[in-house]
């Protein structure tokens, strides 16, 4: 069976391989290559699932060993795999969606001319993304985590003649960049203290090092998450990630790559539990992350970018959940995976209605679209559901764990994360009513004549469809017997937290706000007209529309700074670097240049310099002889 | 007596320069195959080299040659490779034929005499009046095939004369590629284009040639020192490390640290380092972008090399008492290099200070001393050379379509030319080190083995990574993306010559990348000998773990070896 | 006689002759000069051949009369050539040979 786990990567790289070096000849096939190349990871991954069900808790993990790939000194890092639970949630999750929005992809890019290349890249980052979490040391991990970006980066930047898509995928691997620089001293960290960066051997050799050592560790691995996972304060690329085709924004920068930064962090929990610092670190950049996210989803009219400021939001809470610790983990994946579902569907749903509507994104020229596109409308709606916490939906049972969580934490602090993440609870109910509202409810601001809304082809609504089913059940089915919890415990491990407030309390609390969420977004967009040019807004509204000026900050103080910086360089390094070697080059001209003066030509003065010198040397010799 | 398998390496491109330079002005075709086919030739030899080097084997040097020269001086032409050596005379001879193939047409005489009067160079006075009197392109290609047996030879040497002497040596064919044939980037007038050409030239040798006197001083001390302790002067570098290790011959400390430095200050010129650095972007601005590879991928890896081999070795002590300011100095050329490199608006420049921040990399890599940091500035080394190697020649390429080496003069590229655009991307990525291209590998390692002894600078380098992802990003963006610009509505796509330029340097970035254990094999034993001459030893982890081989699940026992203090 | 004698007289032989040298124009007057400076130079050898004993001032002084000589011959016949060409035997004239 171990043999099995290299096929789960092997197939989409082929894929990648295929479609980026094939050439013409592979356009009209390309397509189908790359998304049957997708469904052969997710059999191989549903074989491996079975298989694993059929063992014992503790023997399900598999690991493959492929070949020893740096062995320098005492520094080896291997190529070898390692498949438990935690990997096994997320490769099914990563291969099972993907494979979805490459279905999806067939219908939303076939007007597209370079349609192989882009089913070339999603295969790229579907080997990518399993490498990551298929890794069995860090070193492996921080390949699949670059490739991803890579793949991210090109992905955006598809449609590369717009120079807002290309600035925008520059940006994205830029910041990511940030963030992997805490990944690389991450490993190079756990270097010196254990000598190896293998899974296994540092987990269970965690527990020796100190806690200074452990603390820092954390941190620039949360750095890492930070910059995969859109968390403040390296969330400024996300927004601008919409750039890309709407699939790659749902499977990219929704349900998967995203949620790497969680992988991460549940992944190092043992390093985390005994860091009790880092983990305070971890929590405080989930809370302020939640709430960040969902006020910038409050004010965004572009669809993607509300819908983006809520995948940040979302993921504020998986990170959250990573950071409680031991209570929280097996909470943070499952509502990575329900999150996954109903987000990629919410995508998916958004790209059906801008495929519909000439690739218009803003919401303020949308509205009355649910009798155009019904199919939309219903999954779309059951994805709102389940992202607010609809009881009985997915989002409930996985958001829901999550605030009991929080609260668990204990003491003030409880009360502080777990107020948050109800606040977050409200808006998040707030903003997707709006979004919902001014989709599909509501007066036509569209110019017929200009705008033909259309139900989109079988291919993609499909696999909305699917996610559709998936956001409705996939939380209650886990949470049958907490059977999610019990899946990851032997990875994760899991504690009960002693909440202060009693389970029904929080969740009829969370009703509450919920309510009032959906019902300040009616009074405000369903019972009123939405203008069709945005108001100017309070200054709240108008700073969340800048992503809350951190844009702002970022450009003045990096992007002119730098510029400054550089061509402050540039300058000395021509007048002062160069300078000097020039200025000694012309030293030496201009003295030469005076001592040639002394060259008069006239025989006699030359006749004086020789007498002069005689004498001197026979004064000379005289004086020594004195001497 | 078996043959002599390095000089038959050296000699091959040698006799191939001559063969080159003789054939007639009429049959410039005939040459350039004639070139190709030495440098593949060589590039046989070097394999036989690399398969018969058993990176097992004891002592330090391997296929071992020696001969008497100057007895009065008791110089000698000995030969002898380690695998540091091994891994650059292979990347020397890997990197010649696609430098031959991609230069194919920079040589050809120019229809316009007036073109060629300005040359400048060499030729300059020569019959003004005969067209293709002069042979140009037999001298561009001679002069690489030249430039090329004198690296090999200073790769091979264990002679510390015989080194100088061709380390010095390949200043003068440089001088004249770099001088004599430069892009034919227009968009200025031919006669300041020759002018800077020359500059750049002379700036190139200039700077060199005073490294290479300091260094004459120290090598002509470092055989006094011997003459006088050893009773007979030495230049063998085996020798004169046995006999400092077995106290025949003692250097008091100011004498050694002197010697070092002198050695020390060539090879950093021609690494280069910062702040010696203001030779290279003139050099490989000016210069046709095979001539830049050749300098930036060939040449400049001799400075670095002979660190490693003659600084470390000959002078221990005086390499642990320098190495906080070279690791300061390193760290400046990284994080300097890279911010220049983000501020520059000529393509090849860019590419320049990238390399002088790479090159930082490689000389922290080496005085980091540890067999991470030692085998990954190694390793490295040949990775720079190809990436950069891959790198260049398209921007060459790209260069020679537009006939400007301005970024701004670009855009969109990637929709007319996208093979074009992704080999360029594809070179980028590997300048920036992504995973899974081979950069990252020696970068990392690199990172990795500063850290374990100098936490602070390991983490300001990591920096840099940021930063090539910066410079190159904005490249690729500024000249590849975006609406097409009208200058480039009708570039042409690669053609099959630098396809097969191209292709093989990305397969084997990729397979490097993935599967560097030949190379680190080959590279290891060599590093361990240096860092025992210099007597440095890894830093032992704070925490000890009895790893699983193949970094197995779940490790076995953990025990504690408490360095720092426990908390 | 004291030999000392010669040598004062040799001393001013010589001055007269520098003094010639960097005094006058004509480079006729200035060959003259040197070929004094020369003799002087020999009278000194010679003196200190006698002073001493030894017979290496004397043929040192026969080498000066052959370099001498040989002076003269190639010297009088770039005088004469410059003469030919430039009308004028005087030494500043020529100065064409500077930077």
């Amino acid at each position: 069976m171990e043999n099995l786990i290299a096929l789960l990567v092997a197939a989409p790289l082929v894929g990648a391989a295929l479609l980026l070096c094939g050439g013409k000849r592979l356009d009209r096939t390309g397509h189908w290559i790359g998304s049957l190349l997708a469904v052969a990871s997710f059999a191989v991954a549903v074989v491996l699932f079975a298989d694993m069900l059929g063992k014992g808790a503790e023997h399900r993990a598999l690991h493959q060993h492929l070949f020893s790939w740096i062995p320098v000194g005492g520094f080896r890092a291997d190529i070898a795999f390692q498949l438990d639970q935690l990997s096994m949630t997320f490769v099914l999750l990563i291969t099972g969606v993907g494979s979805l929005i490459h279905i999806y992809s067939i219908g939303y890019m076939e007007h597209d001319e370079r349609r192989r290349r882009f089913f070339g890249y999603l295969n790229l980052f579907l080997a990518a993304m399993l490498l990551l979490v298929l890794a069995d040391n860090y070193l492996l991990l921080y390949v699949g985590w670059e490739g991803v970006g890579l793949a991210s980066y090109l992905l955006i930047g598809f449609w590369q003649h717009k120079p807002s898509a290309a600035t925008a995928a520059k940006k994205a691997f830029l910041v990511n960049r940030v963030g992997d620089m805490g990944l690389s001293i991450a490993i190079m960290l756990m270097f010196t203290t254990f000598g190896t960066f293998a899974f296994g051997p540092v987990f269970a050799a965690a527990g020796d090092a100190s806690e200074g050592r452990l603390t820092a560790i954390g941190l620039v691995l949360l750095l890492a998450a930070c910059g995969k996972s859109a968390q403040v304060p390296l969330q400024s690329w996300l927004g601008d990630a919409m750039e890309g085709p709407t699939p790659v924004s749902a499977l990219i920068h929704a349900a998967t790559m995203v949620t790497a930064g969680v992988y991460l962090i549940t992944r190092s929990g043992a390093i985390f539990n005994l860091a009790p610092d880092a983990q305070t670190a971890v929590v405080v950049v989930g809370a302020v992350t939640l709430l960040f996210g969902a006020i910038v989803g409050c004010a965004k009219d572009d669809i993607k970018k509300a819908l983006a400021g809520s995948t940040m939001s979302q993921i504020g809470y998986m990170v959250l959940a990573a950071g409680l610790g031991p209570i929280g983990y097996a909470f943070a994946i499952m509502h990575l995976v329900t999150h996954g579902f109903f987000k990629a569907g919410l995508f998916l749903g958004a790209g059906s209605v801008m495929h519909g509507m000439n690739d218009e994104v803003d919401m303020r020229r949308y509205g009355g679209l649910r009798r155009y596109m019904p199919v939309t409308f219903v999954t779309f709606g059951l994805g709102y559901l389940a992202i607010i916490g609809f009881p009985g939906l997915s989002g409930f049972f996985s958001k829901d764990k999550i605030i009991e969580a929080a609260f668990a934490r204990g003491g003030t602090e409880g009360w502080i994360l777990g107020g948050a993440a109800l606040l977050g609870a409200a808006i998040t109910a707030f903003y997707m009513t709006r979004v919902m509202l001014m989709t599909f409810f509501g007066e036509k601001r569209w110019d017929p004549e200009e705008f033909h809304p259309h139900e989109s082809p079988k291919v993609m609504t499909v696999p909305m469809i699917v996610l559709a089913v998936g956001s409705v059940f996939a939380g209650g089915l886990f949470s049958v017997g907490d059977a999610f919890v019990r899946w990851l415990e032997p990875v994760t491990s899991f504690a009960h937290g002693h909440s202060p407030v009693s389970a029904g309390v929080v969740t009829a609390a969370t009703m509450v706000v919920l309510a009032i969420g959906v019902g300040i977004a009616w009074l405000m967009y369903g019972r009123k007209e939405v203008p069709a040019t945005a108001p100017r807004g309070s200054l709240l509204t108008r700073a969340a529309r800048r992503d809350l000026l951190q844009d702002d900050f970022n450009h003045v103080v990096l992007v002119r700074g730098g510029e400054h910086l550089t061509r402050t360089l540039v300058y000395l390094d021509h007048s002062l670097v160069d300078g000097a070697v020039n200025g000694t080059a012309a030293a030496m001209g201009g003295l030469s240049s005076r001592l040639r003066q002394l060259q008069t030509g006239f025989v006699r003065s030359y006749a004086v310099q020789m007498l002069g010198g005689a004498a001197v040397l026979v004064a000379a010799t005289l004086l020594m002889r004195g001497v | 007596m078996s043959f002599p398998l390095l000089t038959a390496t050296a000699v091959v491109p040698a006799i191939g320069a001559i063969a080159t330079a003789a054939v007639p002005a009429a049959k410039r075709t005939a040459a350039k195959w004639l070139a190709l086919l030495f440098s593949l030739a060589t590039l046989s030899l070097a394999a036989v080299i690399a398969v018969r080097f058993d990176p097992g084997a004891k002592g330090p040097f391997q296929l071992t040659e020696s001969h008497a020269w100057i007895q009065d001086f008791g110089v000698r032409y000995d030969l002898g490779v380690d695998g540091i050596a091994v891994a650059l005379i292979a990347l020397t001879a890997l990197l010649i034929p696609f430098v031959i193939l991609a230069g194919w047409h920079d040589a050809d005489p120019s229809p316009s005499s007036q073109l060629r009067s300005s040359r400048g160079g060499p030729n300059e006075g020569a019959e003004p009046n005969r067209p293709y009197s002069w042979r140009p392109t037999q001298g561009f290609f001679a002069l690489i095939l030249a430039v090329e047996a004198m690296v090999v030879l200073s790769f091979e040497a264990t002679d510390v004369f015989l080194f100088y002497i061709f380390f010095e040596a390949m200043l003068i064919p440089m001088y004249f590629l770099i001088g004599g044939f430069g892009d034919r980037a227009g968009g200025r007038g031919e006669q300041q284009a020759a002018a800077q050409r020359s500059y750049a030239a002379v700036k190139f040798l200039l700077y060199n040639l005073v490294g290479g006197l300091i260094m004459l001083a120290a090598v002509i001390g470092l055989y006094a020192v011997t003459a006088h302790q050893l009773g007979a002067g030495t230049f063998s570098l085996p020798q004169i490390v046995q006999a400092r290790a077995s106290g025949a011959l003692t250097l008091g400390t100011g004498t050694e640290r002197l010697l070092f430095l002198g050695f020390f200050f060539a090879f950093a010129v021609k690494a280069p380092l910062w702040p010696l650095h203001t030779w290279l972007p003139n050099a490989m601005g000016e210069a046709t972008s095979p001539v830049a590879v050749l300098i930036t991928a060939v040449v400049d890896k001799v400075g670095t090399f002979a660190m490693l081999r003659f600084c470390l070795q000959l002078f221990p002590e005086a390499s642990s008492w320098a190495t906080p300011v070279i690791l300061v100095l390193s760290l400046i050329s990284i994080v300097y290099g890279a911010l220049l490199a983000v501020g520059q608006r000529d393509i090849k420049r860019l590419i320049a200070y990238a390399s002088i921040s790479h090159f930082g990399f490689i000389i922290l890599g080496i005085f980091a001393m540890t067999s991470q940091g030692q085998g990954g500035a190694t390793l490295y080394m040949v990775n720079h050379g190809i990436s950069t190697a891959a790198l260049m020649l398209v921007a060459g390429f790209l260069i020679s379509r537009r006939g400007s080496r301005l970024i701004a003069d670009y855009g969109g590229v990637q929709k007319v030319a996208p093979v074009l655009a992704g080999t360029f991307l594809v070179g980028g990525l590997a300048t920036l080190s992504l995973p899974g291209l081979a950069p990252f590998i020696s970068e990392f390692l690199v990172l990795v083995g500063t850290f374990s002894r100098y936490p602070v600078i390991g983490i300001i380098a990591t920096l840099g990574i940021v930063l090539a992802a910066l410079y190159v990003l904005v490249l690729y963006q500024r000249t590849m993306t975006g609406p097409v610009a009208t200058e480039v509505r009708a570039m042409p796509d690669l053609k099959v010559r630098e396809l097969v330029v191209v292709a093989p340097l990305i397969a084997l970035l990729l397979f490097l990348g993935v599967y560097p254990k030949p190379l680190t094999d080959l590279v290891n034993p060599a590093v361990q000998h240096t860092l025992s001459v210099v007597d440095k030893k890894d830093p032992k982890p704070t925490v000890r773990v009895d790893a699983v081989p193949g970094g197995g699940r779940h490790g076995g026992t953990a025990q504690t070896q408490d360095v720092e203090a426990a908390k | 006689m004291n030999p000392v004698y010669y040598l004062y007289l040799a001393a001013l032989l010589f001055t007269i002759g520098a003094a010639g040298v960097l005094i006058r124009r004509n480079a006729i007057v200035v060959f003259m000069c040197i070929e004094l400076m020369l003799n002087a130079c020999n009278l000194a050898f010679v003196t200190f051949s006698r002073m001493h004993g030894n017979l290496d001032g004397q043929i040192i002084a026969f080498f000066t009369m052959v370099v001498a000589a040989a002076e003269v011959v190639v010297g009088l016949a770039i005088i004469v050539s410059i003469f030919r060409t430039r009308h004028s035997a005087s030494v500043d004239d020529a100065s064409l040979m500077k930077l």
